[in-house]
């Protein structure tokens, strides 16, 4: 049982602590898995969430920060006022529960269907993508000094990585063709500013409340680059949800995104953002490939693995309708 | 010749009770899962009616486009090859018709409740 290795790992972190309680797996892939339970205290329990890669599995694969990175890169968001959770306590070996961190649990809505139909989240709506805008900005203005050791990416690096991923599936695809000669065609070239990037920063990854956006999570995709990628991320259709007159997310304008961006002090770079819209929609559009392929070769053998595989051709009709529109 | 009934009409009617029996008793994940499990039972239904006329309208097209003969693969294969190498952009006669009606047919089967694809097909 996990909640044996997790009292001992809590009471030597939280004074005062008693025990644990409510241990429940959330999501776990083969590598990374996202615990939540309660930590037991006579002032009353406090909500915990261990993210964590299990004992066995080593450093982060390929694209991925690491779990150590994420930590620091979650605490330093907290310490700079941003909406992300604090981080209680980063794995030791002597916990023996592998590698990771526990943070504070952030009560709130992941799902984009509920943030975007639900009564309870009516008035968020509206300020939202100002609300991100700004977020995004105190991201972007992390202190670098403390940041920690991440990889870089410019844009014709991720083009040509994107390119080799979908070439590797040996399935044609002339919309992705046509696609990657448009973000070879009109790549910015490198960014006069270079930022810690998200790299994932979307529905699924924010925690919306009531008021608003309560915390920012998975940094599993940070790295260094072009701070534009973050506002082109959040703009793709497939994080719209049906609501695709609302570029943001579904719920806002990139008027207000760039407004509260701004107001944060920085400039937004709409000819860059749009072309980080172009880019991540193909990279989504090649995850939906890359997942089809994972469900073919064994790893993860699931109909929802499956069934991904044929939502790239959803991506393929927003490339068109970005690169190609009909006249009407 | 196989008999009755066709592969359609077996998939729809397996469909059609795991939707209206099954699914209102199971909850939480297995209930998630299923609904993805009837999704792609839809789906190919809606493949096996629709494949055979797209797959020919588009063969047919490619082969004007590229003035050449071959399997769908094939044909597609070449296209990409084009496209990536520039000698084929939007501005070719007929590419970007093909690509889009080819996406439309392709979303027809996939995912015909996308919202950007009702857009286009109310917008045609």
């Amino acid at each position: 049982m996990i909640e044996t290795e997790l009292r001992r790992c809590v009471a030597a972190f939280h004074p005062g602590a008693t025990g644990v309680t409510g241990a429940a797996k959330l999501s776990g892939g083969a590598s990374q898995e996202t615990w939540t339970f309660d930590i037991v205290h006579p002032n009353g329990n406090v909500g915990a969430i261990l993210r964590r890669a299990p004992p066995g599995y080593g450093a982060a694969p390929g694209r991925a920060a690491g779990l150590d990175a994420e930590a620091t890169l979650m605490q330093l968001a907290h310490d700079a006022g941003l909406p992300s959770p604090k981080v209680m306590h980063v794995l030791t070996p002597e916990d023996g529960l592998g590698r990771g961190f526990i943070m504070a649990r952030v009560e709130g809505e992941t799902i984009a269907r509920k943030i975007l139909r639900d009564e309870e989240f009516a008035g968020a709506r509206p300020i939202l993508a100002r609300q991100l805008g700004r977020v995004i900005a105190g991201i972007h203005g992390l202190p670098q000094a403390k940041l920690p050791q991440l990889r870089s990416l410019t844009a014709t690096r991720e083009i040509e990585d994107l390119g080799r991923e979908y070439h590797s599936f040996n399935w044609p695809r002339p919309v992705f063709e046509l696609a990657l000669r448009w973000l070879r065609d009109h790549d910015p070239g490198p960014s006069s500013e270079v930022t810690l990037v998200h790299g994932d920063f979307r529905h699924g990854n924010l925690i919306i409340g009531p008021d608003g956006v309560r915390a920012v999570l998975d940094w599993e995709l940070a790295h260094f680059g072009d701070p534009m990628e973050d506002l082109g991320w959040i703009c793709v259709n497939s994080w719209r949800f049906g609501e695709i007159d609302k570029p943001v997310g579904g719920f806002g304008t990139r008027e207000d995104l760039f407004a509260g961006y701004e107001e944060a002090g920085r400039k937004a770079d709409p000819d860059r953002v749009k072309f980080w819209e172009v880019m991540g929609t193909l990279r989504w559009g090649v995850m939906c490939c890359g997942m089809m392929q994972r469900f073919r070769l064994g790893p993860d053998h699931s109909m929802e693995r499956a069934m991904i595989g044929r939502r790239a051709s959803e991506t393929e009709i927003d490339l068109l309708r970005l690169l190609a529109p009909r006249g009407r | 010749m196989q008999d009755e009934p066709t592969p359609t009409e077996l998939i729809k009617a397996v469909a059609d009770f795991l939707r209206n029996e099954i699914a209102p008793a199971i909850k939480g994940h297995n209930g998630f899962k299923l609904r993805v499990g009837i999704n792609a039972l839809d789906l190919v239904t809606r493949q096996l009616a629709l494949a055979e006329t797209g797959d020919a309208t588009e063969a047919a097209r490619l082969k004007a486009l590229l003035g050449a003969d071959g399997s769908l693969m094939e044909l597609n294969r070449a296209l990409s090859e084009k496209i990536a190498s520039g000698e084929v952009d939007l501005k070719t006669p007929g590419l970007s018709e093909h690509l889009w009606q080819t996406t439309m047919d392709k979303l027809a089967v996939d995912q015909p409740n996308y919202a950007s694809y009702k857009r286009e097909l109310g917008a045609k």
